[in-house]
Formats: C-alpha cells, structure tokens, sequence
C-alpha cells in the first residue's frame, strides 16, 4: 500500500474547498453579516456558490488520475463528471434558497448543504468501504438536518425524523455488510476484495453481505420495497433539501453503488440476461428495480400531491436506474451517469418551481399548481420542460437517458432473459407514468388560476436556476454526445 | 430536394417566433404562423419541382449525431416522403386559416402548432430510427395542449386519451427498435443498416420485432381495434388540430408501418399479412357502421377517418406496389378531405351554431344561411365518399386493385366500405345541411358570414383533391418508384401470392 | 380521328354551362337564366347533329373518337368515341333535356340552381354514353347521381330526401361492386379500356386471365358488373328504389330520370356486360330472362295497382324497361341460332330505349300538369273529365299513353313489336308471358285514360285550364317525333342496323 499525502490532498481539493467554503459561510455570518440582516441572506448564497464554484473548478482539473492513496480515492473520468455533477446540482438547489422571511438561518443552511455536497463529493471518489461508508454518512447526516431545517412546519420534523430513522438503520446494515466483506476478504480496497473474492467463489456468507449491502443501497436510492420514507420526506422538506435529496444524493448514491457492486463484487454478478439465472446481486437488483418500477408507476397515479407525486415518479426512475447499474458492467457507467444526472437536473427543476410558488401559498397539491401560465408563463414553461422531460419525452435530456439506459440493457441479452423484459415493462409504464406527468401540467398549463391567485414574481437565483436547468435539459437532450463522450 | 430539411428547422422557428410574438399581439403571432406554414409548403413545393423520381432514398443530410450508439442525423426522402410534406405544408397552411378566429392565448396555441407541424416534417424526413422516433414523439405532446386548450366537448378526456394512446404506441415502437438494435448487437440505427441486420434475425425475433414496431405506429394510424382514441380526439380538438390529427397524424402511423415496420421485418409482416388485412377491412366497415348512427357531427367524420385509414392500411398489407401506391395515394387524399370535411364541421358550423347535435342542425336551413359552406361540405364529402374526379377514387381504385391481386376476398369486403361510406356521408349532408327545408323561416337565425381565411383554406383544399382526382398521376410518379426501391423489394416480393 | 374533339365539346359544354348558370345566378335577371339554360341544354342536339352529320352508319366500329393517355399508374386513358348506339341515346338527351328544362323551368325555386344542376346531370349522361374507358365512364356514371340526388331532394315532394338517398344508396352499392369487378378486370388484363376488354373477350383470353371458366372469382367478377347495371336499370327484384324515386322528383328530373338516366344502365349491359361477359351472361342468361320477365309482367301488374299517377307512370318504366331486357337476355341465351330474330329484338331494344325516353317523358310531364293544376293531388280518383274542360291537354296526354302502350302508328309500336318478333324467335315462352305484361299495360294506360279524362268532370278536373303556349311547346316536339317515328322508324334504325347485324353476327 503506498500511501501518498502529496496525491492525496491534491484529490482532496474539491472537498476540502467545499468544507471551508461552509466555514467561511459559518464564520462571516457570525462576525459580519448578522448585524445585517437585510445583506445576511445574500451574502450565504453568494459565498455558498463561490465556495461550490471554486470546487467544480477543482474536481474538473483534478492534476492526475488513477488510484489515490493507496486506492482509497479513484480519480477517473467517472469522479470528475459525478464530483461536477453534484456540484452543480447543489449550485442548483442552493439557488433556490427560500426568501428571508422563511428561513431564520440561512448561513446554516448553506454550510449543511456545502457539507452535504462535500460528502458526495467524496461518495464519487471512494474506493474502499470506509471512505464509503464515511462519505454516505457525512452526506446523510446533513440532508437529515436540511430535511428537518424548516422548524415552523411539523411536516418538516416529521420528514427528518422519518428520514433519519430510515437512514440509521440503511447505515447499520451498510456496516454490517461491510463488516462481513471486509472478514470474508480481509481488505477493505475495493480492488482487493475483488481479487479475493474472484480468487474463493460464492459462500453463503458472502451472500448475506450482499444481502444487507443492496437493502442499505435500496433505502438510499429510495428503490422498492425499501422506499417508504420517500413520500414523506419530498412532502415534508424545504424545497431546496428536497431537491438535493433527489438529485445529487441519487447521482452520487448510484455511482458508488455500481464502483461497489462492478469494480467490486463484479465476480459475484450472477447472470439474468438470458435464462437460467444464476445466483448472484444482480438478480436481486432487478427485483428491486422491477418492484420500483411498478410501486413508482402506480403509486404516482393515485398522487394528489405534487410531491408525493415526484417522490413515486423518483421511486419508479429509481428502478430504471437500476437496471442502468446492472447493464454498467457491459457498457459503461456513461448511460447511467447521463440518466441520473439529467434526472437530477429535471427533478432540482420540478422542486425550484414549487419552491418559487412556496413564496405566494402553498405549493403542495397539484391544484395549487393551477393557472400557472397565467400567474407566470417563465415557471409554466420551465415546470413544461421539467415534467416532459421526466416523462422521457424528446428530445428533452429525460428521453434520451431512457432511451439509453434501455438499449444498453436490451443489448445485454435481447428478450432472452429477465432483464430484457425489465426494459420492457419499464417502456410500457413510461406510457403509464405520461398520464400523472401531464396531470401536472393540465394544471400548469390547461386549468385556470383559482381567484385569488396573484402572479408570481420569480426571483433573480431561482430564475437563473430553472432557466439554466431547463437549458441544459434541451441541450444535452439534443447532443447527448456531450456527457456519453466523456466516458 | 435540399430544402426539404429547411422545413424542419422553419416550422420549430417558426414556433418559437409565434411564442414571442403572440406575447405581442394575436395578430402578428397568426400572420407569423401564416408565414412559416407557407415557407413550409412552399419549400416542399419548391423541392417537388427539381425532384428526379427514384428506386431509393435519397440522402440529404447524414452526419453523426450520438456517435457512442451509432445513431446518425441522417434525413432523406423519396416520392412518399415528399407525397406527404406536401400534404403536410398544405395542411398546415390551411390549419392556419382555420383557425384564424382563435382568440386566446394565440402565440401559444400557435407555436405548439408549429411545433406539431415540425415534427410531423421530421418524421417523414428521417432515415434513422432514432431520429424518426425523436420527430414522432414530438409531434405527441402538442396535441395534448392544443386539444386541451382549446378543444371543445370533453376536451381533457379527449386529449389526454389520445396522447396516451399516442404515446403507448410510441412505447412499443421503441420497445421493438430496441430490440431490434440490441438484437443486430449494436449495428445502429439506420433503417438501412437495421434492414440489413434483420435479414439475420431468427423467425421469432422478426415476428416479436414486427408486432411491437406495427401495432405501435397502427395505433397512430387508427387501426381497429386501437382506434378509439381518434373519434374522442377529434371531437374533442379544435379544429386546426383535427384537420392535422386527422389529415397528417394518423398518416405518421401508416408512414411507420410503410417505412419501418414493413421493411425492416418482411418476415414478420407475412406472417401478420392476413391478420392485418382482417383488422383493417374489420375497421373499415365497423368505423362505417359506427359512423352511420352517430348523432354527434363531428363523430361522423372522426369515424370515417378510422374508416378511410383502415383502407391504407388495408393497400399496405395487400403487399403489393400498386396497393402500397395507392395506399399512400389515399394518406395524401384523406388528409386532404379530411381536412376539409372537419373545417367545415368544426370551423364553418360549429363556430357559428354552436352546436354539432345533427338533430339540432336539421332544423337549420343551414344551406340557406351559408350557402358556401354547404358547397364545400357537399363536395368534400362527395370526395369522402369516393366518388370519381375527386381524390378519394384514383386511390381506393388502386387500392381495390393491388388488394385484388394478393386477395379478392379482402378487396370484396372492403368494397362493402365503399357503400357504408357512401351512407353515412350522405346521411350528414342530408340531415346537417339540409334538413327540414320548408318550415323555418330563414331569418330566425343570423350567422356571421363566411370569412376569408376560410374560404381561402377551403378553395385550397377543394382545389387539391380535385386536382388530384383528375390527376393521381402527379403524385403516382413520385409513389411508385419510391416502392421500387431494394428496401420494399423483400417485402412486395416475399408476402402472399 | 375527328380534328375538333367533338365529342369532348358534347360533354362538356353542359358542365361549363352548368358553371356560368351556377356564377350568374345573382347578376343576370331569371328570365336570362332560365333562356341560357335551355339554350346551353340545346347545344346537345346541335352537336349531336353535328355528329350525326359526321356519322357513317354503316362502320360498325367507334366513330369520333378521341383518345389520350391519363393515368398511366392505372392505364387509364381518356377514350371517348361513338357508335351507333351511343348516338341514339346523345340525340335522345339532345332532345329530352332541352325538353324537360324548358317545361318546368319556370315553375321552380332558384332556377339557376336548378338550371346548373340539370346542366351537370345532362353533361354527365352524355359522357356516360360516349366515354369507352371504364374510369372516364365511372366518373361519369357516379357524377350523375350528384346532380340527380339534390334535384330530387331539394325540389322533390315531401317524402324526397329518403326516396333521394335510397335512389343514391342503391345505386352506389351496385357501383361499389361494379368497381370492384373492374379493379378485378384490370388486374387480369392490365387495361380499363372497353374495347380492348372486349376484344379480349372475344379471343377468350380474358376468361383464361381471370382464371378460367367456371371458377369462382371470375363468375363473381361477372356478378359484380352486372348487379351495378342491374340497380341502375332497374332489373326486377332491384328496381324499388324507382317508384319513390321517380314519384318524389320534381318534374324535370322525372323526365330526364326516365327519359335519359334509365337508359343509362341499358347502355351499360349492352356496352360492357354484353361485349366484356359474353360466356358468363349466356350462362346465367336464363335465370335473368326470368328476372326480365318478372320486370314485365311484375311491373305491369304493380302499375295497375296504383292510385298515384305518378307512381303508375314509374312503374310502367319498370315494365318498359324490361322488355329491353328481355330481348337482350333472350339474345344472349340463344347465341347464334337465329341471327336474324336476334337482329330484330336488338334493333327493338335500341329504338324501345329511345322510344320509351320520349314517351316516358311526355306522360310525366303530363303527369306533372295535372299536379300543377291540381294543387299537388295525382291521385287515379281526383281527376274526371279533363277531356272536355282542356282537349288539347287531354289529345297530347292521349297520344303519349297510346305510344306508351305501343298503339301501332305511333313510335312505341315500332320498338316492341321487333323485341317481340325477336323474343318470339328466340325464346317463345318468355315472348308468350311477356304478352301477359303487354294486356297488363294495356289495362292500367286506359285505366289512366278513362279515369282522369273522361265521364263527368270531377274534383280537380272541374275548370281544368287547357295547356298554355309554354306547355305546348314543351310537349309538341315529343308528339311530333312520336309519329314521325312511328311513320319513318328507319330514321332510327338506319343508324343502328349494320350495328346490330354485326351483333347478332358475331354472337358466340
């Protein structure tokens, strides 16, 4: 094991920026800019976005790839593009900040959420199970804090306790799976146990690690049937906490998932693109995914909330994700990256709307969402551009994630086995999942406003936020190009 | 021929344009709409005059798009395409004068149009799966807005039926040109390239391939029994969107099946031949039947659509050139008529009487109170019904004539349609427009006049299927050496004898 | 081939007359109208002169013909030409139209609409009658329903829509079928055009195409054609859209109704079913003798029935019209056995079309009087006595029903007597029932004549006003030609006989 610090703070560099950036944050709020209350907001915002600035800068210049520290880093393309991914996911949802009058403390939560990107910073780039298991929980822990940070609302505490409670028990059994693998293979380096298990071959044991690490996975990625905290928490946190839960924790979620499951226990896959299947983690995934996909699907259409609605739409995408993990390992991390991370942007989209609303009244049922074209045509279109592309219309970024997700799945077998037929039960209820998308937007577009409904004026970041989520949607939906090439 | 992409990239400016403007003023947002909707057909007209007919697509843009899947930006044409670009620019020219009188929300409604009519032109152009894909499930969405919008009875229903249908079908063809490029183990996305793939896939994969890909675009197409979506849909759209649901959507499925389905899997389409055959000659009569008792006036043209659809699919699935040329005679025809048939109904009647209850217009001496309007609906339902010197009959002839060379048995039943749609389009003139003659007074209904917009759109259209009716050759010279070409070969050659 | 496209000029100078009535109707005054009208309807006899002065009886080949490519997708080409038989019926439509439109123009609302109308219907006759490929004679066939069904339906009596919409309905079911026979044709011979289709027939590789004789599909092609021809006629048991129809018309489209468009579909047996069909119609040529038969007596019978006039009149077509028919069937069963009877009986088939057109026409018009006068009632009971109160009236009426019953002199004579002489050659039993229908005609015609024109004078008939200068001069050509006919029958046959004796001499 060699272990270099020069290398290593060098890796660090993002993290570290983002950990002082939320110092910083903390600091000049205490010294500075709380005898100001009027300049106290802005000023969190706008060091909140330095801060997250200067470590995109950072992540996308990282001065060196390849294993770091002995392999408790991976610098590769898949770290850059997921560090910059959730960077500019978090920019996205810090934009959406709520109005002064709404949130007592914004300094604080800024720092929480620089925290929180710091540890997804940290998830895109772990490469052996504690540096995973550290950088979960530094994230998990601070979007149970977001989740809970709106103290007026009781919906907010219940969200955050919910929240945590699931998340504490996905974390014992991470741990404990780690634990197992870790006795089973006597390394913690992800590269390690793969030799080691390539070298001993499936044990009853190893089964039951995989068992517990795929459970605590489905709880983070909100996958069925571990799923259930995911309508509460959507409905009962602050918008931007929301949005980060469903965007940048899913991405960075996802992507150690698959170093986990494919760098990792690749020889433990087991084989489900053609018939027999064989016993591996692999066929439990797409049991997960397929349960997503149906729960989310039909879940959503029972929805009158609009973020519960979102909650079922992000289970059921989280189920298509999945399938992209297991076709990973034969095509690349590139579908699936470009899958979660437009998702990601569609879906920080779908919640700045609300948040935006959240300033005039309430912003819960779908029927608060009526007239939206009236009271504001810039939030309906960009709300149309959100919603149409999680349905996986084109050429909205949303469709061509899909599209690929699902050809690199077909491509794994055909229809020969179970996971072809996942990729087609997943394209027969993305006709499902149309009906609850364009439910939203009868409202936004079609309804008209209940009386007493004023025009919405959209603030200056939460503009900015939408319109370049919504652009980046169109675009990387018309060039797909731009992030599959990177891979 | 080059500029036929123009049309693409005109109508979604366009869009966008009439977006902008329409915040402005009504006025601008339909004369930007006039304007775009008349480059559009007047660059497919343009393109028709310097084209040199030919056995093969020919290619007007092919570069790389998403190089990591093979996917191309490839757009050609050939005389079908072209057949229906001009259809499409003539429909959406006229769409644009009909609807000259919608009042709200106008650069909204009219940039959705566009944007429809974009994709409709994407579609037709492309010969790339994924790019043909892309342009028909744009040319989905507007239709749930437009129709939700500014639809009339049971408008969100209907919209939301249609798009639904719309979009399932979708799934379906994306389910098989999935399958079909996993199956040709990454070869791409060209049709020719998956052509070319498909001749090594196994009999199974051609059948499970050929039946998601066709009954994903016959949904589109209306073929029974997946055709209620089209009746509820067109009542339920303005009548800018019926005329293009009607004239140039459903053409979007039959285009499929004639482009994709067909030639991709030959033999998965002859093993399906009789089968589709049966469900079109079965749509062809029920939607007939149907038609002949509805009370609802616009329901009587939104079944003979179904009707007149099951006679495309019905030449397509003869399997032979002269059925497939006549089937794409008749998407150029039907479009047209019926078009016409739902301006009169939903813009020229509807927008005047308020009412489509035929019970309520047979106490209007409606040919009285707007003679032209009787006219044109006399003349385009005479066209409806097939009868010579109109568009309708050079085509279902053909039809009729390729359908008896693979099976006189199909062309026997199908000429039982010939007859339903001669009653129950005579049924309407008669009772809509002239009803009970004697007993009203005349002057105890005032109806605006006829404006000109939509009696520029009617002669317009009037003027085409009459044209056509006396000319079929003009575009039958397009057709048929477009059918002689390799990618049909398998298939004209390899169905039933 | 004729250097000015007469025969296109006899088509479509009613069609572009139709047009400029149609764009007149609001700038010129009525009176203007109705006489362009007539005028524009004339210029069919004119031109039918025309062609009669060009016309060498003695080809029995097409004359005047005008030939040019149209569609090549289907082979279509556009193929007019005239024989015989053709120019018999364009002159009796040169002078029927004319004759009806001069006689109810004045009495109608809208007459321009009317007028133009009327126009399209005469253009599109002609056309069928001279066109000679089946797709330029199909748009002719159905384009004349259009003009027929709003004639009817807006000027009609009151039960006119459904009678209207039964008459079209009917109609187009056959012509559905019809077309599908010819979609069938083509696809066997690659050709629309009836002369070829005939020759074809004729060196029997057409039968061998379709698939050979007796197997199914072509005998379905055959059945197809003929039950287009057959509504149209009408043939017993297809005729019951007729009775209403012709009953509801107005007046002028009574007259053209069964004075042109029942010939129509006469033509149609003569000019493609015959000639296209030789084997299969011999073969099923007994069974429609008796369907032929069924007509004349049938018809007859029912027409004895009625209490309508009208309806009686529309039924006594129904009866004439068979006995055309019947010769016709009679030939075809016979075959070569008796060329001169089978001679006779279709030089009787073409001089009873026209003469029936002339006859037919005038008794609906006299028909049509009676109603004017009458206040709308045509009933056998509301007249009585006419003959007294108007002789004119009643000399003109009695002339038509005499021809009609085919009193010898005048020119139904002529024309039932050689079917008769025919049938009675070529098939006696049918010859000896058809004479049931002839007492059966005999009966309702005097029946007609008795009732309405003598004893006393009674309801209607009471003060009846005797034929006004208009109303005779629209009847005076009618009668005139019934006796010139009846006297110089040759007129007519010279122009048919070589024809006909090239028929009979070329029978299978």
């Amino acid at each position: 094991m060699k272990l270099d610090y020069a290398a290593l703070f060098n890796a660090l560099r993002p993290e570290a920026h983002l950990a002082l950036g939320a110092l910083l944050v903390l600091g000049f709020d205490i010294f500075w800019a709380r005898h100001r209350p009027a300049n106290r907001h802005h000023v969190a915002l706008a060091l909140g976005l330095l801060a997250l600035g200067l470590a995109a800068w950072k992540a996308v210049t990282p001065g060196g790839a390849g294993p770091v520290h002995g392999g408790m880093l991976m610098i590769d393309t898949l770290t850059v593009a997921t560090r910059a991914g959730v960077i500019g996911l978090a920019a996205l949802a810090l934009c959406l900040l709520p109005s002064p009058s709404r949130l007592r403390h914004p300094a604080e939560f800024v720092a929480i959420l620089l925290f929180a990107t710091t540890g997804f910073t940290l998830m895109a780039a772990a490469n052996q199970l504690l540096i995973v298991f550290l950088a979960v929980e530094l994230a998990s822990l601070s979007l149970y804090v977001l989740a809970g940070f709106d103290k007026t609302c009781p919906e907010s505490a219940e969200a955050a306790l919910k929240y945590f409670l699931f998340g504490g028990m996905s974390a014992a059994f991470l741990l404990f799976g780690f634990s197992l693998l870790y006795g089973l293979t006597g390394s913690l380096d992800l590269g390690g146990i793969a030799t080691q298990l390539a070298a001993q071959g499936p044990s009853p044991l190893l089964l039951v690690a995989l068992g517990m690490v795929l459970v605590a996975f489905g709880f983070k990625a909100a996958a069925a049937p571990f799923h259930l905290w995911a309508p509460d928490v959507y409905q009962g946190a602050p918008s931007p906490a929301a949005a980060l839960i469903a965007s940048a924790s899913k991405l960075a979620g996802l992507v150690v998932f698959t170093r986990l499951l494919w760098p990792g226990l690749g020889s433990t896959v087991g084989a489900i693109a053609h018939l027999p299947i064989t016993v591996g983690w692999a066929p439990v995934v797409a049991l997960v995914a397929g349960a997503s996909l149906l729960v989310g699907n039909i879940g959503a259409l029972a929805q009158s909330n609009v973020r519960r609605l979102l909650a079922y739409s992000a289970i059921a995408h989280a189920g298509a994700l999945l399938l992209g993990v297991i076709a990973a390992g034969r095509v690349g991390p590139a579908p699936l990256f470009y899958y979660a991370s437009t998702y990601g942007l569609a879906t920080v989209g779908a919640f700045g709307v609300l948040s935006v609303l959240e300033a005039t009244g309430p912003a819960q049922k779908l029927i608060d969402v009526a007239g939206l074209h009236q009271r504001s045509p810039l939030l309906a279109g960009c709300l149309a551009i959100f919603v149409l592309s999680l349905a996986g219309i084109p050429p909205l970024a949303g469709f061509f994630g899909k599209f690929a997700v699902f050809a690199a799945v077909l491509r794994l077998g055909g229809l020969a086995g179970p996971v072809g037929w996942l990729a087609i039960l997943a394209i027969a209820l993305s006709a499902v999942a149309l009906y609850y998308y364009l439910l939203i937007l009868k409202q936004a577009l079609v309804a008209r406003p209940a009386a007493e409904a004023a025009p919405v004026r959209v603030p200056l970041p939460a503009a900015l936020a939408l319109l370049i989520s919504a652009a980046l949607l169109v675009l990387l939906g018309v060039f797909p190009s731009w992030i599959l090439g990177l891979f | 021929m080059n500029a036929l992409p123009c049309t693409i990239y005109v109508a979604f400016t366009g869009a966008l344009l009439a977006l902008v403007a329409g915040a402005r003023s009504a006025q601008a947002a339909r004369v930007v709409a006039l304007l775009t909707a008349l480059t559009v057909w007047g660059l497919t007209l343009y393109a028709a005059s310097g084209f040199v007919p030919a056995a093969a697509l020919q290619d007007l843009i092919n570069i790389p798009w998403i190089p990591e899947l093979g996917i191309r930006y490839h757009l050609a044409a050939d005389g079908i395409s072209l057949t229906l670009l001009v259809l499409t620019g003539l429909a959406a020219t006229t769409g644009v004068l009909f609807s000259w009188n919608i009042g709200e929300r106008v650069g909204e409604f009219f940039a959705l149009y566009l944007a429809l009519i974009g994709g409709v032109c994407g579609v037709f152009l492309s010969a790339d799966a994924f790019a043909l894909f892309v342009f028909y499930e744009i040319a989905i969405v507007p239709k749930y807005f437009l129709i939700a919008n500014w639809g009339s009875t049971n408008r969100e229903y209907g919209a939301m039926k249609l798009v639904l249908y719309s979009f399932a079908g979708s799934a379906l063809v994306l389910a098989g040109v999935l399958w079909a490029y996993a199956a040709a183990d990454g070869a791409g996305f060209g049709l020719a390239q998956l052509a070319e793939a498909a001749t090594r896939f196994t009999h199974v994969q051609q059948l499970g391939m050929f039946a998601l890909v066709f009954t994903g675009f016959a949904v589109l197409a209306g073929m029974f029994p997946f055709h209620t979506w089209a009746p509820t849909g067109h009542v339920a759209a303005p009548t800018a969107a019926s005329m293009l649901l009607a004239g140039v959507v459903m053409k979007l499925g039959a285009y499929g099946c004639l482009r994709v389905a067909m030639p991709l899997f030959p033999v998965g389409f002859a093993f399906f031949q009789p089968a589709i055959a049966w469900l079109a000659i079965a749509g062809i009569l029920y939607a007939g039947f149907v038609a002949l008792v509805q009370e609802d006036f616009k329901f009587v043209i939104g079944y003979s659509s179904v009707s007149h659809m099951g006679f495309v699919l019905l030449g397509l699935a003869a399997a032979n050139a002269t059925a497939a040329g006549g089937a794409v005679l008749q998407m150029f025809s039907h479009g047209v008529i019926a078009g016409l048939l739902f301006a009169v109904v939903g813009r020229m009647v509807y927008e005047r009487t308020h009412t489509r209850q035929l019970a309520d217009l047979r106490a209007m001496p409606l040919h009285r109170l707007i003679p032209f309007a009787a006219v044109v609906f006399v003349l385009a339902g005479l066209a409806s019904m097939g009868l010579p010197g109109f568009s309708g009959f050079p085509a279902e002839l053909t039809i009729l004539v390729g359908t008896w060379q693979t099976r006189p048995l199909w062309a026997l039943a199908a000429a039982g349609g010939v007859l339903v749609a001669a009653a129950f389009t005579l049924r309407a003139i008669q009772v809509s427009f002239f009803g009970k003659v004697e007993r009203v007074e005349v002057n105890a209904h005032h109806l605006p006049p006829i404006t000109w917009p939509e009696k520029a759109g009617a002669l317009l259209l009037l003027g085409a299927t009459i044209y056509i009716g006396l000319c079929p050759d003009a575009l039958l010279d397009w057709i048929r050496p477009a059918l002689r070409s390799p990618l049909f070969h398998a298939l004209f050659t390899g169905g039933a004898s | 081939m004729s250097p000015w496209p007469l025969l296109s000029t006899l088509v479509f100078t009613p069609w572009i007359g139709a047009l400029l009535v149609f764009v007149l109707r609001r700038r010129a005054p009525d009176s203007v109208v109705r006489g362009l009208t007539v005028l524009i309807s004339l210029s069919t006899l004119a031109l039918g002169a025309c062609a009669l002065a060009h016309f060498d009886p003695a080809v029995t080949g097409m004359q005047l013909v005008e030939q040019h490519a149209w569609i090549s997708a289907l082979n279509v080409r556009y193929h007019l030409g005239l024989d015989g038989l053709s120019l018999v019926l364009v002159l009796l439509t040169g002078i029927i139209s004319p004759v009806a439109l001069f006689g109810t123009l004045r009495g109608v609302r809208c007459p321009a609409v009317y007028g133009a109308l009327f126009l399209l219907l005469q253009g599109s006759a002609l056309g069928v009658f001279v066109a000679l490929d089946f797709f330029p004679w199909f748009v002719f066939w159905e384009l004349s329903l259009v003009p027929a069904f709003f004639l009817m339906k807006l000027w009609g009596g009151p039960g006119a829509g459904r009678a209207a919409y039964q008459f079209v309905i009917y109609t187009i079911g056959g012509s559905a079928f019809m077309l599908l026979g010819f979609a069938a044709l083509y696809t066997a011979a690659g050709t629309f055009d009836f002369v070829e289709l005939a020759a074809l027939a004729r060196d029997g590789s057409l039968a061998a195409k379709l698939g050979g004789p007796g197997a199914f599909w072509p005998q379905a092609v055959f059945l197809g054609v003929l039950l287009g021809l057959a509504v149209k006629v009408p043939l017993f048991p297809f005729h019951t859209w007729l009775p209403p129809a012709y009953a509801e018309a107005p007046v002028g489209a009574s007259m053209f109704l069964t004075g042109v468009m029942s010939k129509m579909g006469v033509y149609g047996f003569l000019r493609i079913l015959w000639p296209i069909f030789p084997a299969p119609l011999q073969a099923a040529a007994t069974p429609l003798l008796w369907l032929a038969l069924g007509g004349v007596v049938l018809g007859a019978f029912a027409a004895m029935k009625q209490a309508d006039l009208k309806r009686m009149v529309a039924y006594s077509s129904v009866n004439h019209l068979s006995y055309c028919l019947l010769a016709l069937f009679a030939v075809a069963a016979a075959g070569r056995t008796n060329p001169a009877a089978s001679a006779a009986a279709l030089s009787g088939t073409i001089l009873q079309l026209f003469n029936h057109g002339l006859s037919a026409a005038a008794l609906f018009y006299c028909v049509g009087v009676l109603e004017q006068r009458s206040n709308g009632r045509r009933g056998l009971g509301d007249f009585g006595g006419v003959r007294s109160a108007a002789p004119f009236f009643a000399g003109f009426c009695g002339l038509a029903l005499f021809s009609s019953l085919g009193l010898p002199g005048l020119n139904g004579f002529v024309g039932e007597f050689l079917i008769f002489r025919g049938v009675f050659g070529l098939a006696p039993w049918a010859a000896s029932v058809a004479t049931l229908g002839l007492l059966a005609t005999a009966i309702f015609l005097l029946t007609f004549w008795q009732r309405v024109f003598h004893g006393p004078a009674a309801g209607a008939g009471v003060n009846f006003r005797d034929l006004d200068a208009g109303e005779l001069v629209t009847l005076l050509p009618l009668i005139v030609l019934m006796f010139v006919l009846g006297l110089y029958p040759q007129l007519l046959a010279g122009l048919i006989n070589p024809l006909v004796t090239a028929w009979a001499g070329s029978l299978p």
